[in-house]
């Protein structure tokens, strides 16, 4: 049976406990709007880069010297996994899923015999899967998107992913992030960035009748459009992923400013209770010492 | 009012500008090409460079963009730039930081991808020098 004093201190424990599980969700809540801004704001480029890329890979389909970037190596022996996680815990399940998924194609990969590389962007990543894959981790970033997710931060992934294509190092690449579908609810997605797939039933109806010339040349601006389309999508994959982990954080703070609010409530009824029992019990005392003069 | 093409610039962070234009001009990587109402489909790079918006017979913006590419057709005029400026708020100190820093990247770059990676931001500095002169 814990004191009145125990009781009080576990009260007051709590109090401040929902106080900062509050401000968070509340920081969570206005940094989720920015985030979600920013990923609309970037959807158009996206958009009409994917639009000029199947214009683009209709005119290349079915020759010859397409660029690598976008038909691959031919091999699927090496794999590039890039996991997006945040720097910082606290919002649920958004940082061990994307985790889990990294790991369950990272296994699978190598029962089938292949080999696995791992890039990591965000702290906590890196810090679960460095127990299991340690050796595997190429390359990892933090502090990506503390301000909002910019494109020059992108850039620099971008570039690593495509100096280890060059180099060789790997056949395929794979972005695992989570993709933000509503506050509540974040989608773990797995996206190919290396080969390229390219929408082939969309660029059918828009490029109905238009016929484009290029200049200079069709493989010379799919030679500069493929690696700023990597990227794009890895921009994009970043900025959906931060929105997450604030639609994440916001769930997970609310819950725990709920549960603060419910344990708070137990405690204090059970802190009166026992507050009245010895007030109860010192009357008792009281009054039959008194009877027994 | 003369006809008018639908222009955009778009840069990886937002729709930047979205307006009717009679004529831009955009410096692809073959050369200043103008683009009018009904131009014919063409696709292209753009190199480092000033574009041109004219309205009403007279260029009304001009936006420095740091390379990237154009879709034109007969509607409309798609620029995706990887930066992109107004020329107006380019400053002297500013494009000589930003060649400053170029260059000392440069300097400092070890692999073949850095080295190329900061020459072209060199490249993109310079540029800029030559568009506020």
């Amino acid at each position: 049976m814990p004191s009145l004093k125990d009781l009080r201190l576990r009260i007051n424990s709590v109090k401040s406990t929902r106080k900062i599980t509050s401000a968070m969700k509340m920081v969570a809540a206005s940094k989720l709007r920015r985030a979600q801004t920013a990923a609309e704001q970037g959807r158009p480029y996206a958009a009409r880069m994917e639009r000029m890329l199947s214009a683009l890979a209709a005119g290349m389909a079915g020759q010859s010297g397409a660029p690598r970037l976008m038909v691959g190596t031919g091999k699927d022996q090496t794999h590039l996994l890039i996991a997006v996680t945040g720097d910082r815990g606290l919002c649920g399940g958004f940082n061990s899923s994307i985790a889990r998924a990294t790991r369950q194609t990272a296994q699978a990969l190598i029962a089938e015999g292949k080999t696995v590389k791992i890039l990591t962007v965000g702290r906590k990543g890196r810090d679960a899967l460095r127990r299991d894959f340690g050796s595997l981790i190429a390359d990892g970033w933090e502090g990506i998107g503390k301000k909002g997710v910019t494109f020059a931060e992108t850039d620099q992934i971008a570039d690593k992913v495509l100096a280890m294509f060059e180099e060789g190092a790997f056949d395929v690449c794979t972005v695992i992030y989570n993709r933000f579908q509503s506050v509540i609810s974040q989608v773990v997605t797995r996206q190919t960035l290396i080969p390229l797939s390219v929408p082939a039933a969309e660029e059918q109806k828009d490029a109905s009748g238009a016929i484009y010339e290029f200049e200079p040349s069709e493989e010379a601006i799919l030679a500069d459009l493929l690696p700023r389309n990597l990227s794009v999508q890895l921009f994009r994959a970043l900025l959906e992923s931060n929105a997450s982990e604030q639609g994440a954080r916001m769930t997970a703070m609310d819950n725990a400013t709920r549960n603060a609010g419910d344990m708070l409530n137990k405690l204090t009824v059970k802190y009166n209770r026992s507050r009245q029992a010895q007030i109860t019990k010192e009357l008792i005392e009281i009054i039959s010492g008194a009877e027994a003069l | 009012m003369a006809e008018t093409t639908e222009f955009e610039l778009v840069s990886p962070e937002k729709l930047l500008i979205s307006q009717p234009a009679e004529m831009v001009v955009v410096p692809g990587t073959e050369g200043d090409f103008g683009a009018l109402p009904r131009h014919s489909p063409m696709i292209t790079g753009v190199r480092p460079g000033v574009i041109d918006i004219y309205e009403n017979g007279k260029v009304e913006k001009r936006i420095f963009v740091a390379g990237g590419f154009a879709e034109v057709n007969e509607t409309r005029i798609t620029v995706l730039a990887e930066e992109a400026i107004p020329l107006a708020e380019l400053t002297g100190e500013f494009v000589i930081a930003r060649i400053r820093a170029a260059e000392a990247d440069v300097a400092a770059a070890t692999t073949d991808h850095a080295k190329r990676e900061a020459a072209r931001r060199l490249a993109v500095a310079q540029a800029m020098h030559t568009a506020i002169d």
